[in-house]
């Protein structure tokens, strides 16, 4: 695969494959795990839950059978950063999960990949052959006796919520995606009941540079508490869209300076279970103490519709709804008739003020985090945008 | 279905079995192989399928209706899914999606009479920064103008 000529602080930086399991292998599994508790890396799916507390907890278990499983189901409007790695970092990856399988004590790694990237597959999978041939995969890996690790993909059928890690595991062992109930979590009871770990795309290829620099040298990145760096998926209303490697910190005004945006007036951070920032809010900065983030970044000018907006999202959470629970099946469709109310001026504002305390319930009341976060966008856009959307400041919308 | 066909698709589902094993978890990669060839999953596939993993037909179906790629219905040879989220919907997704329309004379959800061509929607595919994009079968393609999508589709076979 082509590599782009991209720069950046960690993920971007040069990097000789090989190298991270290379000097994993040379270290104990309670070093690798000292180096990765001292770097901070808290998980880039979404959640930013500390990765060391996850590979210690499956690393401490004892099981016939441990698995690592790489969430490559990338589904939130406006991410794209894990195709930018699986296509041009592949190496960061899997030898991420290489290193992982090491730590825990897993002979096996699975890649879940969404349905949408079956074009990468062939070329993921020729690169898995290579690394067998050079003994990064296998038996025996790089000499070191009895380590033995293998990496399978398995293709996702379409479906947002199988990103969700329980739901993701559901189907991997051949069933709807239906998010379980939490706990037990992935990590004690796992794929196929066995202890799992279940880590970003994003996660998994920060390890490699983990190990072959330190911990130390990860955590000088970023701020206090969120060390590292991001990978922002910026699209939208800018002259330079793409994947940006940024220190954690970074504002939403820096970040649009970087992009070249032009009269911006939101921006959407997290994708359609964000929030949407207006720019009274441009100086706060993208940290997991401030704004924490998965990494979409969708920037709206002043000629955006921000009502239009919203029910672009709302659409998208009523058709990705699994429909297990009822705040988030009936809850989301809700929404969106309340969206089409105020589209076509026939709205009370007494009703519009339910649908944000419905949002809210639904944010305490669904079973996974698809239905907690899907209110997000309705309230702050709604919040953030009441006299463009109801006082017909700029908006088509106040008939 | 005729008997011979009935046969050698239960011959088919046989070698994927014993491609991706008995077990539970290969439901979904025989689903997915068949779908990829068919277009669809038939009846009489679903009802192979489960016997052969020995689980209940309707859990199979149960599988199929919850996966947007997977279907019981016939398709076209070549699904077109375009993407309707919201970066794709500000760099032109609906003139892309009317150009395809009268381009085929078809309505989104709707197959061509020749079976050619089924027309959907995706929610966003991982393209945003290039939109608008669009998938057929597994191709994606990206930064579509109306003209680039109607000639994509001219192209295909
Ligand atoms: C609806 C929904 C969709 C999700 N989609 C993804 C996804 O596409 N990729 C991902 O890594 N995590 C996704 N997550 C988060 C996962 O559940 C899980 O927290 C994550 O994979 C853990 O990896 P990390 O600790 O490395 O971030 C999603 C969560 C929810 C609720
Ligand atoms: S919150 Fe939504 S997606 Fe999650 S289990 Fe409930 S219905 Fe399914
Ligand atoms: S919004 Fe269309 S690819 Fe993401």
């Amino acid at each position: 695969m082509e590599k782009k000529n991209r720069k950046g602080a960690v993920l971007f930086s040069s990097y000789k494959p090989g190298e991270g399991v290379k000097k994993a292998l040379s270290l104990s599994r309670e070093d690798i795990l000292f180096e990765i508790r001292e770097s901070k890396l808290k998980g880039r799916g979404g959640a930013g839950f500390p990765t060391a507390t996850k590979w210690t907890i499956v690393a401490a278990a004892i099981a016939d059978q441990k698995y690592i499983i790489c969430n490559a189901d990338e589904g939130e409007p406006g991410t794209f950063k894990d195709r930018v790695l699986l296509l041009e970092y592949p190496e960061l990856v899997f030898e991420g999960m290489v290193i992982a399988g090491y730590t825990i004590g897993a002979t096996k790694g699975i890649v879940y990949l969404r349905g949408e990237y079956e074009y990468m597959l062939k070329s993921l999978e020729d690169f898995l052959e290579s690394m067998k041939k050079d003994n990064l995969l296998g038996k025996n890996i790089l000499g070191k006796e009895n380590f033995n690790f293998d990496i399978t993909i398995s293709l996702g059928s379409g479906a947002y919520v199988c990103g969700e890690e329980t739901a993701l595991i559901e189907s991997l062992e051949g069933n709807r995606g239906e998010a379980r109930n939490r706990p037990p979590y992935p990590v004690n009871t796992g794929y196929m009941g066995m202890p799992t770990v279940v880590n970003n795309v994003e996660t998994l290829a920060s390890i490699p540079h983990i190990i072959s620099k330190g911990g130390e040298w990860y955590r000088k990145h970023g701020t206090d508490k969120s060390s590292g760096s991001k990978l922002f998926s910026v699209s939208g209303d800018c002259e330079k869209p793409g994947v940006y490697e940024l220190p954690w910190g970074t504002t939403i005004s820096e970040l649009l300076h970087i992009v070249k945006a032009k009269n911006t007036k939101a921006v959407q951070v997290g994708g359609a279970s964000g929030l949407c920032i207006p720019k009274s809010q441009f100086e706060r900065a993208l940290a997991y103490e401030d704004i924490a983030t998965g990494g979409s970044i969708i920037i709206f000018n002043e000629s955006r519709n921000m009502l239009h907006v919203l029910k672009n999202f709302m659409e998208f959470f009523v058709e990705e709804s699994c429909g297990q629970c009822t705040p988030c099946r009936i809850g989301n469709v809700k929404l969106l008739e309340g969206v089409e109310m105020i589209e076509k001026g026939e709205y009370k504002f007494s009703y519009i003020n339910q649908l944000k305390g419905l949002g809210k319930t639904m944010q305490i009341a669904s079973k996974c985090g698809l239905g907690q976060s899907s209110s997000n966008s309705f309230i702050s856009i709604l919040e953030n945008f009441k006299d463009e959307i109801f006082n017909g400041n700029g908006g088509a919308n106040g008939k | 279905m005729l008997v011979m066909e009935k046969n050698a698709m239960t011959e088919e589902i046989e070698e994927l079995v014993l491609k991706y094993g008995n077990q539970r978890s290969a439901l979904i990669p025989i689903l997915q192989d068949i779908q990829r060839k068919y277009k669809h999953i038939p009846d009489f596939a679903q009802q192979e399928i489960a016997r052969l993993l020995d689980i209940h037909p309707v859990e199979v179906f149960s599988v199929i209706s919850f996966y947007s790629f997977l279907n019981t219905e016939p398709k076209g040879k070549y699904i077109v899914r375009l993407c309707q989220t919201i970066s794709c919907d500000m760099q032109g997704k609906a003139a892309v999606a009317k150009a395809i329309e009268r381009e085929l004379g078809i309505k989104f959800g709707e197959t061509t009479r020749d079976s050619k061509v089924t027309l959907e929607y995706a929610n966003c595919v991982g393209m945003c920064d290039q939109g608008p994009a669009l998938i057929i079968n597994e191709r994606v393609y990206s930064k579509l103008t109306p003209e680039k999508a109607v000639q994509i589709l001219n192209e295909l076979k």
